[in-house]
């Protein structure tokens, strides 16, 4: 079969051809073909046959292959995704959009219906889609769902909430992430899309869990640091000299991007932190990391 | 040991339930399609519940360590609304392909009425096409006729028996199950359907060959632990371990496997990626969410 689609299809079916069997392949270029037709039903049926054609082994993409993902779409990383999921991605990118109301009621009986598989892949599916604009309200609608795999799929290793959310859609999905213990260490855009309203919420937010004598996540402070107020630096203080570890480089870190006055003589209190992030010692990766292993 | 309850109806059931099932070593279960007690109106609430069956549902069991299955189906009682019955078979083929999708069912008669069995007819075609096993529910009232029946018209489907679960079967209407060559399924559920004391002796006269057996706890008084609790039942009985190992989860093993969606590596040893949906890495499934069991002192405290 000759591939006359854009780079990204061509991209999906090298790394699909180089990692199942030729009655699987044979299948996948069949079923394409079909797709291709534009008949939904005959999209409904390969997309749902997926797994059990071609398996659900991890990509385990190589470096280069992952090199290429991101020269083909920037942002885009599916280094965590399975093959059944890559298949089904090619599948819808191959479905042909000619108006796009239709193709978007077509895409919304597909996600209304989907069973978990099926919802991660197509939400992992929407930075590839034409039309980004068009699938806002769905990919906010993952946020709202309440299958973590599914908020997930939105919220992590995807470009799509940082380039096309509003700063209302954006917070929320920040504010879920610590709500719900999701690592904002794979949110895309994480640093580039912190606002002062989102500082204001997540110091709230801290203060609830205070008061409840519940853990404060220490990544909340991150998205804090570039727009702390005077209340988010008392916080800070605060958590600066906290007996946890994470929280306390947590702290640091955000007050050490902080444009405040005083930021900088409220790090000056903790020396030997501030020297580590000089010398490189921790990063938000190493207090993510040091959280999750909690 | 470990169970397999085929039959029960867990959107109606709490979280105290999941964790009952879990400390009580059930592994996996099936959820038939099934009437909700409210009838449905409207397509769109068929729609979202059968999206419920493979999704959230699906989801919520798993964060309690069971890995959870269905069937799908337009039940028998309400095939009876007749135009929204069509619609609702416009919206199977839809689901039936979709991955953890077991069977076709519960389908079969209610009040045995031309219009189920107009219904229960198109089903059995459907099953056929997508090549999928079925799980019969047969009827409270005029049990006995209902059963044969139902026999009656999936053979002249051309349907094998061995593709076929006939389920809550009683002392008058197991032995043609079984001499016919079905899978006989008895539902132990309090007052209406079967006790499990008489379903172990029943056992005892049968044998385990092709008998299953399951809870149908659904949203009236009924018993999530009717498996594992029969299970104990039988042993303290004297019927023999692999017996009872068969009825309460190879046989049903063995019947749903056929869909090629049921298999026991699903919830011993999980594909990563189904780890990383639906349990989020495999902490949980090594041996289970802990069951909470609340000190003497500590009982009435929530964290
Ligand atoms: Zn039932």
């Amino acid at each position: 079969m000759t591939e006359s689609a854009g780079p990204l299809t061509a991209l999906i079916r090298s790394w699909i051809v180089s990692r199942v069997d030729s009655a699987a392949l044979a299948w996948v270029d069949d079923r394409t073909r079909a797709v291709k037709s534009g008949d939904k039903k005959l999209l409904f049926i390969a997309f749902g046959l997926v797994p059990r054609k071609v398996g659900k082994a991890d990509l385990a993409l190589t470096e280069s292959e992952r090199e290429a993902a991101e020269s083909v779409r920037s942002g885009w990383n599916p280094s965590q995704w399975s093959l059944d999921q890559l298949v089904r991605t090619y599948f819808v990118l191959n479905f042909p959009v000619q108006d796009v109301d239709a193709y978007v009621k077509t895409l919304d009986l597909m996600f209304s219906t989907g069973e978990v598989g099926e919802l991660v892949a197509l939400y992992q599916v929407l930075p590839l889609l034409p039309n980004p604009s068009a699938h806002v309200l769905r990919a906010a609608e993952g946020i709202r769902n309440n299958i973590k795999a599914v908020f997930c799929a939105v919220a992590q290793n995807n470009p799509f909430p940082s380039e096309q959310f509003s700063d209302d859609q954006w917070n929320q999905l920040i504010l879920k992430c610590l709500f719900i213990g999701v690592s904002l260490r794979s949110v895309v855009g994480v640093d580039e899309r912190a606002n002062a309203p989102l500082m204001s919420m997540l110091v709230d937010f801290a203060h609830e869990r205070r008061a409840a004598h519940r853990p404060i996540p220490a990544e909340l402070w991150r998205c804090v640091g570039p727009y702390a107020d005077d209340r988010a630096l008392d916080d800070l203080r605060i958590t600066l000299t906290s007996n946890s570890p994470a929280g306390q480089q947590a702290a640091a870190l955000a007050l050490s991007v902080s444009p405040h006055p005083l930021a900088k003589s409220i790090l000056a209190a903790a020396p030997d932190l501030a020297a580590a992030i000089n010398a490189g010692e921790f990063s938000w990766r190493t207090v993510a990391a040091a959280e999750q292993a909690l | 040991m470990l169970y397999i309850d085929p039959h029960i109806h867990m959107v109606s059931r709490t979280t105290d339930d999941y964790e009952a099932l879990v400390a009580s070593g059930v592994k996996a279960i099936i959820e038939p399609a099934f009437w909700q007690g409210q009838p449905r109106t409207q397509i769109g609430s068929y729609q979202d519940y059968f999206a419920s069956l493979v999704g959230w549902e699906r989801f919520r069991a798993a964060q309690f360590g069971i890995r959870h299955y269905c069937t799908m189906g337009l039940n028998s009682k309400e095939a009876n609304n007749e135009a929204l019955a069509e619609q609702v078979m416009d919206l199977l083929p839809l689901f039936l392909t979709k991955e953890g999708v077991v069977a076709v069912g519960e389908i079969g008669y209610d009040d045995q009425t031309p219009t189920e069995d107009k219904f229960f007819r198109l089903q059995l075609e459907l099953a056929k096409e997508v090549d999928l096993p079925v799980l019969i529910h047969t009827p409270h009232r005029n049990k006995k006729q209902g059963t044969y029946r139902s026999m009656d018209v999936i053979e002249e489907h051309g349907i094998p028996p061995h593709m076929v679960v006939i389920d809550h079967n009683n002392e008058e209407t197991y032995r043609e199950v079984l001499d016919r060559g079905y899978w006989c399924a008895f539902t132990i559920y309090p007052g209406t359907k079967m006790g499990n004391e008489r379903m172990v002796d029943i056992l005892k006269v049968a044998g385990p060959e092709r008998v299953i057996v399951d809870s149908s706890a659904d949203w009236g008084k009924s018993d999530v632990l009717a498996v594992p609790k029969t299970a104990k039942l039988a042993a303290e009985r004297g019927v023999p371990r692999e017996h009872i190992e068969l009825v309460c989860y190879k046989n049903a093993l063995k019947a749903y496997s056929q869909s090629g969606q049921f298999t026991e590596s699903d919830w011993l040893n999980p594909p990563a990626i189904d780890q990383r949906n639906l349990f989020e890495g495999n902490s949980v499934l090594r041996g289970g969410q802990s069951p909470q069991i609340d000190s003497a002192n500590e009982a009435n405290i929530i964290r």
